[in-house]
């Protein structure tokens, strides 16, 4: 049977890894590399590594870090920030990464979603979707970083992506993000039950038992977390001891 | 050495590198006289079928592939999108013809009735293996990574070594004489990943037919 998976999440700004809250505060957490290396010694499912200021600064990402990464860490490596192009995929497809994750040029470049899954295949394209809660209880894509509205919805953006070929959903909360207060479960369960391609929950994850939210509650079929890694004795391994428990179906 | 067939499809430096770390000397090439002196070869990949061959055929690397492999018996190992183009035919994005080395077909999942169930199917699944093989010699049910949304066919059941269940159950591993191949990702499931890696740099093949 197919197991959820529990994803860290590595967010590099000029090639340290830092931690936000809401997209804002950077917290520097050390070296990405180290931190890799330490989240394959406990067997993560998998891990998304975020340059977060390339769309920002309109730049590619460090293809220095994840050539360095893969050398090291045998798991499934997803890396975004600042791809524009099916160059920009092919690049980091070589440097070692397995998938991508595209968020602003999803959004701004026409073509770009289905021409890259006709490329590579579906299973390599993620969409990465950051959403903002406005004051009338909708909600609102934002890019660049969260700091650029769309005027998208975000389950009608997913259900786009997912028609251009899109092969997975990361959604991240920006309200939520390094607050360690719960994922926000109405935004993901409607995004899941929007589309039929699989969905990465992120932003908020506090708890052991939020992962089991997000999996049961929220139906994602991974999720991720950085803050609770970063800031609490809490570990990759403690959640899936945690999880196998409670009967929730991951790697034991 | 192994030769890592370098045809612009996917993830060679992780393939590359886990190899390595296995105990193989690897070259990633698209040059045949290299392909002629490597005693085994992955075709790894990542990406769509059709593309897949367009690139075998563009760099011109069939014909030596089917000479090192097919006719000379050298160990080989497709993962993925490699396991997925020797087949017969795919109808990945319209049907295209793969390599034809096994009996087979490439569908896509199709979920109709509702299972509820993703696609592409991602992460981590059991497999379980149903022949003796050297290559998944003391792997019991063991979870590996598959990320894809297309799975092979074989026609002849006795192709299929490893089974994986996803709304169906699909072939996860198939082998016969030389040729190993796997939908799921050695390079990228950790310690029983690199396990099967290390028997394949030891494995010498019986040829029966």
């Amino acid at each position: 049977m197919l197991k959820k998976r529990i994803i860290p999440s590595l967010l590099l700004k000029d090639s340290r890894m830092v931690k936000t809250i809401r997209f804002d505060q950077y917290r520097d957490t050390g070296h990405p590399i180290t931190a890799a290396r330490i989240y394959d010694a406990q067997r993560v499912d998998e891990l998304v590594v975020l340059d977060i200021f390339a769309s920002r600064e309109n730049r590619g990402i460090f293809s220095d870090i994840v050539a360095h990464m893969s050398e090291e860490c045998f798991m499934p490596l997803c890396v975004g920030g600042g791809i524009r192009t099916i160059e920009d995929i092919r690049m980091l497809l070589g440097r070692g990464a397995d998938k991508v994750a595209i968020n602003t040029a999803a959004v701004e470049c026409d073509g770009l979603i289905r021409n890259a899954s006709q490329a590579f295949g579906s299973s390599t394209i993620v969409v990465s979707i950051d959403v903002r809660r406005k004051e009338n209880d909708r909600y609102e894509v934002f890019i660049r970083g969260g700091t650029e509205a769309t005027g998208l919805d975000p389950v009608f953006w997913a259900k786009k992506a997912e028609k251009l070929g899109a092969g997975e959903i990361f959604l991240t909360s920006i309200d939520r993000d390094g607050t360690m207060s719960g994922l926000d479960i109405p935004l993901i369960h409607a995004v899941v039950a929007a589309v039929t391609i699989p969905v990465i929950a992120s932003g908020g994850v506090g708890t052991l038992d939020d992962f089991r939210i997000g999996m049961e509650d929220g139906g994602a079929s991974a999720v991720s977390a950085a803050s609770i890694f970063h800031f609490t004795d809490q570990s990759p391994i403690k959640v899936r001891k945690y999880l196998v428990d409670r009967g929730v179906n991951v790697r034991a | 050495m192994i030769a890592v067939i370098d045809y612009g499809m996917g993830n060679l430096r992780s393939i590359a590198k886990a190899l390595e770390y296995a105990g193989g000397e690897v070259a990633v090439t698209r040059d045949p006289e290299v392909m002629r002196k490597a005693d085994r070869f992955v075709l790894p990949g990542v990406g769509a079928f059709g593309n897949g061959m367009d690139h075998l055929r563009s760099f011109g690397l069939i014909p030596a592939l089917e000479e090192e492999i097919l006719h000379k018996k050298k160990p080989f190992w497709g993962i993925c999108l490699g396991m997925q183009l020797l087949a017969e035919k795919s109808e990945e994005f319209g049907e295209h013809r793969g390599l034809g080395w096994i009996p087979a077909e490439v569908k896509k999942f199709s979920f109709p009735g509702g299972a509820n169930l993703k696609i592409p199917h991602v992460g981590w699944n059991t497999v379980t293996f149903v022949q003796e093989h050297p290559v998944t010699k003391g792997m019991k049910n063991v979870e590996y990574y598959f990320v894809h949304s297309y799975y092979v066919v074989p026609k002849e059941k006795s192709l299929v070594a490893g089974t994986c269940t996803y709304g169906v159950d699909f072939a996860a591993c198939i082998a016969r004489d030389n040729l190993f191949a796997t939908q799921f990702h050695p390079e990228k499931s950790q310690e029983a990943g690199l396990k099967m890696l290390r028997n394949f740099c030891d494995w010498r093949p019986q040829i029966t037919s």
